[in-house]
């Protein structure tokens, strides 16, 4: 008796199992993953949370391999201050017992809000004094500054110090507000598209020698007409049927998909897919919509894609458009509110008008799409940056790239330090000074212009 | 006679060097002893640094004056100094999963990471100091690891070597001269656990 009721208990506790067993693993099969999901992710991997395995191996955790997938290259770029190579020397496993920044996770740890601080790390906010505790030693300046402002006073950053470096202070001591010739490098993909596409520059274009079949839209031959791509021999099969790896063209596609755009815009596509803008394509994920950003957005704006065409549009690619309009289509958050009356956006109105010189305008992707000059073996050329959100965090990072276009590296650091003034869209002046270049100058024993 | 005593000189530790990193279990090779495996590592790595030093930097830097070194070389479009490229070969090995590892320290740095840490390179950098021609060799753990550590003179052989640091703005030491002691190279070798 006893016996028979043990075999029935176990029989229902098989069952109870063998259910939930098949119930979990259906979930973290199936596309809807969140009951998995132990707390909130951090602000750069909430779009991507779902796609578990873009950070996490099946029972060997988050493997180094997977932030450098997304991470490593601009890290390199930026030539990182604490790479890993410089922490693996047995010398340093004392300070690795304290900190093992061999590995990104040490400091930036997921799925934990409440410890998360500014720029997504887990870590207390003095850490540089477990390998910077005798910085007084060579800089008695430094002496009474507290090891938990190293990083937010604006001076420096654990990995991309560019424009902060002792040396690039010193050397940009006394540059004005404004330059004398404040302007972005002229955008320039030629060399590239160049060198993936025999054709593309041949000749430019008439409407008449458009080749897509008929009827044909009358507003979508007008807008092309007038772009470059017309001008520089892409005619509408190029995109609707392009040719394939067999040389032959596929069949005409009214909507054509972003691999299209990439056969020539590889790294701008790139670019976007490692940005908020398309990181959940990256990840095979739906496109992003306006409605799951934590940033303010536009009510109307919700359910839209974004994609290439969301900011560019089709056949007219107009990048006056891409620039500010397509921006504030979806973004409603001070900053983006108080653009249209900046000195910033005054200098663009004025350039698309015509009686600004060219470069001298500030759209928002001026900043935030920045224009880069790049080197690929033999090829050079400036090409924009697609992701939007590469400079973002800690914004120092933009000073070198962006600001010192047109501004004093000075004036640009304290500008940078003063969030009312990002709020205002820089509409005033900066209301903060660091003391970097002075203490530079001061170490150095450089002159220091009195501030005017 | 002397052309073979120089070719075998020059390519044995090259051989042991290949050795080591084709078989890099962290057990020294049979009939050498860590001590000749550091010695021949370091003859390689002080040639290489001192043919760099004078063929390179104190060459078109300090006579011809065509190209300067810097440290920030690839913004300046400058020579890499001796030491960045001496730490990048190293941190090259390493990537690469050499068992040994070897670092430019000294007791007068211009970069304070490269000032000595552990006992064994304090110890070491004073010795090499203090007698010069010989060189330090020591037993140390290392974050639960023992290695065998030895430590090299490193001596100013070029005027580029005297003259760059004694200028730099960060350097504790002003008067180095030629064939002076400037630092030492740390190279250490796993002795299993
Ligand atoms: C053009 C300038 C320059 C030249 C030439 C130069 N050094 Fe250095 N050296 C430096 C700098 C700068 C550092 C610190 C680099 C670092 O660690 O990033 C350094 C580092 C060192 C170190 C490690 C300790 C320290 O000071 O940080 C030693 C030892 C050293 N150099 C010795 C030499 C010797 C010997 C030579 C000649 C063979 C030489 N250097 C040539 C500039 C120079």
């Amino acid at each position: 008796m006893a016996d028979a009721n043990r075999k029935r208990w176990w029989l229902a506790a098989g069952v109870v199992m063998l259910a939930l067993t098949g119930y979990f693993s259906a979930r973290l099969l199936g596309d809807d993953r969140r009951l998995f999901l132990p707390n909130a992710t951090s602000h750069g991997h909430y779009q991507i949370e779902l796609a578990c395995d873009a950070c996490h191996t099946p029972f060997s955790g988050v493997k180094q391999e997977a932030c450098n997938q997304c991470h490593g290259e601009e890290l390199a770029a930026v030539n990182d201050t604490h790479p890993r190579k410089k922490f693996d020397d047995p010398r340093n496993a004392d300070r690795l017992t304290v900190l093992d920044a061999r590995y990104c996770v040490t400091c930036h740890v997921e799925h934990q809000p409440e410890r998360t601080r500014a720029m997504g790390v887990t870590q207390p906010d003095d850490f540089c004094f477990h390998c910077h505790a005798d910085v007084a030693t060579e800089r008695p300046s430094h002496r009474n500054l507290a090891f938990d402002s190293c990083a937010s006073a604006g001076c420096h950053n654990f990995h991309d110090n560019t424009a902060l470096y002792e040396d690039f202070l010193a050397k940009h001591l006394h540059e004005p507000k404004l330059l004398a010739k404040p302007r972005v490098a002229t955008r320039d993909l030629r060399p590239w598209i160049k060198a993936v596409s025999t054709k593309a520059y041949s000749h430019a274009l008439t409407r008449a020698e458009a080749d897509a079949p008929a009827p044909v839209v009358a507003k979508h031959l007008e807008e092309w007409a007038g772009t470059a791509h017309a001008r520089s021999g892409v005619n509408c099969r190029e995109c609707h049927s392009p040719v394939q790896p067999n040389g032959m063209r596929a069949s005409w596609q009214d909507k054509p998909g972003a691999t299209v755009c990439a056969s020539c815009h590889e790294r701008e596509q790139q670019g976007f897919q490692s940005g908020r803008h398309g990181m959940r394509l990256a990840q095979k994920l739906s496109p992003m919509r306006p409605e799951l950003a934590r940033q303010p957005m536009k009510a109307d704006a919700h359910g839209r894609e974004l994609s290439c065409t969301s900011c560019h549009g089709a056949h007219a690619f107009n990048t006056h458009r891409a620039a500010v309009d397509a921006c504030l289509e979806c973004h409603d958050d001070t900053h983006s509110r108080a653009y249209l009356d900046s000195a910033h956006a005054r200098l663009w109105r004025a350039e698309i008008e015509g009686h600004g010189a060219a470069g001298s305008g500030v759209s928002c992707a001026t900043c935030h799409l920045p224009r880069e000059t790049l080197r690929d073996g033999d090829l050079k050329g400036v090409r924009v940056q697609h992701n939007q959100n590469a400079n973002l965090r800690p914004n120092e990072k933009m000073i070198r790239a962006v600001c010192m276009s047109c501004h004093g590296l000075g004036f640009s650091i304290d500008a940078l330090a003063d969030p009312s003034l990002i709020a205002r869209n820089f509409s005033g002046t900066p209301a903060r000074h660091i003391e970097s270049l002075d203490l530079a100058a001061a170490r150095l024993k450089l002159p220091r212009k009195p501030k005017p | 006679m002397r052309t073979i005593k120089t070719v075998t000189r020059s390519v044995l530790p090259l051989m042991i060097v290949a050795s080591i990193t084709a078989c890099s279990s962290g057990k020294p090779q049979a009939g050498l002893s860590p001590q000749q495996l550091t010695d021949s590592l370091h003859l390689v790595l002080e040639t290489d640094r001192t043919v760099y030093t004078k063929l390179i930097v104190n060459r078109l830097q300090n006579e011809e004056k065509v190209i300067k070194a810097s440290e920030h070389w690839k913004e300046d479009k400058a020579l890499v100094l001796p030491a960045q490229m001496f730490r990048a070969g190293a941190e090259m090995a390493r990537e690469k999963g050499a068992t040994f590892s070897y670092s430019l320290l000294s007791t007068w740095p211009i970069n304070k990471q490269n000032a000595p840490k552990t006992d064994a390179e304090k110890t070491g950098l004073d010795y090499i100091a203090a007698n010069k021609g010989k060189n330090y060799y020591t037993e140390e753990t290392l974050g639960g690891k023992k290695y065998f550590t030895a430590v090299y003179a490193d001596i100013a052989v070029a005027p580029a070597c005297v003259t760059c640091h004694n200028g730099h703005k960060d350097t504790p030491k002003k008067d180095f001269k030629i064939g002076d002691v400037m630092g030492g190279v740390v190279i250490r070798y796993p002795l299993g656990s």
